[in-house]
């Protein structure tokens, strides 16, 4: 049964007014985890970056592993949601949001992890392009300036992909609220008032944003990818590095979104938004990045072994039989193994399934960055310098920060927002009964009363 | 290898040659090398997990079956690389290369990313874990000529740079151009077998270019294209003369 445009306005807006003790209680769970991994790295900051577990020949670990990790997840929402816009795939309007915004907090955490590793955190700014009294600029050669752009432009991009179809949605709190809430939403809605030159230059504007994001995704992983294809590190100087990198980050994306959905559906009531067929479609998706995923690895481990270098052999075997096997298979099973069979047969692609599928995938992704990093870290070239890496209860506790802070952006996210799009959500409901009046009518009327009550 | 090596580039291209059938892995260039250039001791438990520095180290490969076993050692440290590939990976210039061949590492400009030591090949960069400590009266041995790090910045062999510099400032002094033998690193200095010659290749005539030219002459990985400046005579005394 189809809702009514007040009902959909009822539903998605009741977390903003309404507020549950589960929701006090989740809040302090989180952030207490949150407030742990903040001490931890100001203990480390203090003490060296000694504390952590880093030493050498492993100089990178946990930190940029979760900084890999984080950049990737960040793709669920641009690439997915900017892609399915662009294709007009109808079903996409109450995922988008949820999905684009995990794009801004994923990077955000993502993005703090080259600092957090640093030896000297205070001194990061040096990346920055500024004219110093020293003259001294960053060097340009290097891949982590890259990243440095590359972040900052996906950033500001996905931020804005984000904020512009959010507007109207502020623009109804604001008339629905009163009070302080009024106030608040009538700044964050920046004076929409629904006109048809506004609707205009907000579907251009949203427009542009999603072809744009579309290259400005890719570009960032890529260029993730070369902080560690730039390197003469065994396993490291590959050229698949880039699209194996995009189309890891898209498929952990897409696990993410899946996770984040189903949470939102048991925790919010959105059984009517966010429906089977959402799960359905975006399964299908999984399924394909999972194909495509196996054939990245296979591609890339037969390239090795038939190349037969002994340097890169010395990393191949380690993570095929030796001391890093274990998390190896582990990664083939969750990224592989297990979704492949749950997402290909259509009884087993429910809800559960899908969830069960994206989380094994979102474990599996996190193990394959690991992978990449170690191994080949601890068996660089002279077998007399080769080593071990064990992490310390400080990178364990920042790394679970994360994944809290993750949560509770999420949860405060989506106490302050509506999480699906209200507009477009009604929009789609018009289209689909046939009301066909003109397209600015309809928008028109979706500000329901807005503009009589500026009138007046 | 390389017959060129050379480096019209630069002024000078300081090298150090490493004879393998003299080094008898006694160590003395790593004492010397940590004396000279105020690098740390990081005590047991930290060196156990592998954070030990020392600029200098020797690398033993065992060959053959006991009792049939024979060491090799191999003196390892910065391979003052022309082509290096920890300089072009730094984000802040820490890791630049100098006018005369040198991989230099200015200290105060490190903010610790580690990207360098990850991009050597050679494993021959070292970072503060900790802020180094020298406990009384170990400090007052300290060279004055060497800074001394903080926590979370890398370091490497700088080929005693301090003492390259002293030289040149003693031979514009006296009026004169440097000759060969006038620049010692510590551990060239303090090698009993005098294993290790260091010199300038771009001077024909100097003790490092003569050896350089040995049919024994190699050069450390050299497949990865790096243009160390470290050229290794390879052991054939276990040959009797024969090639390996």
């Amino acid at each position: 049964m189809e809702k009514s445009p007040n009902q959909i306005t009822e539903d998605l807006l009741r977390p903003l007014s309404r507020t549950s003790t589960k929701f006090y209680v989740a809040v302090a769970l989180l952030g207490a985890v949150v407030v742990a991994a903040f001490a931890a790295f100001g203990y480390q900051a203090y003490s060296g970056i000694g504390v952590s577990g880093l030493r050498r020949p492993v100089f990178w670990g946990f930190y940029i592993t979760n900084f890999v990790f984080w950049i990737g997840i960040s793709h669920a929402g641009t690439l997915i949601s900017a892609i399915l816009r662009l294709a007009n795939a109808t079903w996409r309007r109450p995922v988008t949001r949820c999905a684009e915004v995990i794009t801004v907090f994923a990077l955000s955490i993502g993005a703090m992890f080259p600092i957090i590793h640093l030896g000297r955190p205070w001194l990061a700014f040096w990346l920055i392009p500024y004219a110093s009294e020293r003259q001294i600029w960053p060097n340009f050669r290097s891949p982590l300036v890259w990243d440095f752009f590359a972040i900052n432009t996906y950033l500001i991009g996905s931020v804005a992909f984000l904020t512009l179809p959010i507007i109207p949605d502020w623009a109804l709190v604001r008339d629905k609220a009163s009070g302080w809430r009024k106030r608040v939403y009538g700044i964050l809605s920046l004076g929409w008032r629904g006109t048809p030159k506004q609707w205009s230059r907000l579907e251009t504007a949203m427009h542009i944003m999603a072809i744009a994001i579309i290259p400005v995704a890719v570009s960032v992983h890529t260029i993730v990818s070369w902080d560690f294809a730039m390197a003469p590190v065994p396993m490291w100087h590959s050229t698949i590095f880039g699209p194996y990198f995009v189309a890891g980050a898209i498929f952990s994306g897409i696990a993410a979104l899946i996770i984040a959905m189903a949470c939102l559906r048991k925790f919010l009531h959105l059984e009517d938004y966010l429906k089977p067929v959402h799960f359905d479609n975006l399964g299908k998706l999984l399924l394909m990045m999972s194909l495509l995923w196996f054939y990245f690895v296979f591609a890339e481990r037969l390239t090795v072994w038939y190349g037969n270098d002994p340097s890169e052999m010395a990393v191949f075997w380690t993570t095929q039989q030796g001391a890093y096997a274990p998390l190896f298979w582990t990664m083939v099973f969750c990224n592989f193994l297990l979704p492949f069979p749950i997402l290909a047969i259509k009884r087993l692609r429910t809800i559960t399934g899908t969830v069960i599928a994206s989380i094994g995938v979102v474990a599996g992704m996190w193990l394959e960055r690991f992978l990449i990093i170690v191994p080949s870290l601890s068996h660089k070239y002279m077998p007399y310098n080769w080593g071990t890496y064990r992490p310390t209860w400080v990178e364990i506790t920042i790394m679970a920060g994360t994944f809290a802070g993750m949560a509770l952006l999420y949860v405060l996210f989506s106490k302050a927002v509506p999480i699906i799009s209200i507009w477009e959500l009604k929009l789609g409901l018009q289209k689909k009964s046939g009301v066909r009046s003109q397209e600015t009518r309809e928008r028109r009327e979706l500000t329901a009363g807005l503009e009589q009550k500026l009138e007046t | 290898m390389d017959p060129k090596i050379q480096n019209p580039k630069s002024k000078m291209q300081w090298a150090m040659v490493v004879d393998l059938d003299r080094c008898t892995g006694c160590e003395a260039c790593v004492v010397a090398c940590h004396a000279e250039n105020n690098i740390p001791t990081v005590g047991e438990e930290q060196a156990t997990i592998g954070r030990a520095m020392h600029w200098m180290r020797v690398e033993r490969y065992y060959e053959g079956e006991f009792p049939d076993v024979r060491v090799k050692f191999q003196p390892v440290f910065c391979q003052q690389c022309d082509a290096a590939p920890c300089e072009p990976v730094c984000p802040t210039y820490a890791s630049y290369h100098t006018t005369e061949g040198l991989n230099g590492q200015v200290y105060n400009r490190c903010i610790g990313t580690r990207y360098c030591a990850n991009a050597c090949p050679y494993n021959v960069r070292f970072f503060n874990f900790y802020n180094p400590v020298w406990e009384k009266p170990l400090h007052l041995q300290l060279n004055p000529d060497v800074s001394v790090r903080e926590v979370g910045v890398m370091e490497k062999c700088t080929f005693c740079v301090q003492r390259i510099k002293a030289a040149e400032i003693a031979a514009k002094a006296e009026k004169r151009e440097l000759k060969d033998g006038d620049v010692q690193p510590a551990c060239a200095q303090s090698c009993p077998p005098k294993a290790l010659v260091f010199g300038d290749l771009n001077d024909p005539k100097s003790e490092v270019s003569r050896l350089a030219g040995s049919n024994r002459a190699t050069r450390l990985l050299e497949e990865l294209g790096t243009k160390p400046s470290v050229i290794y005579l390879r052991r054939e005394s276990w040959n009797d003369g024969k090639e390996s």
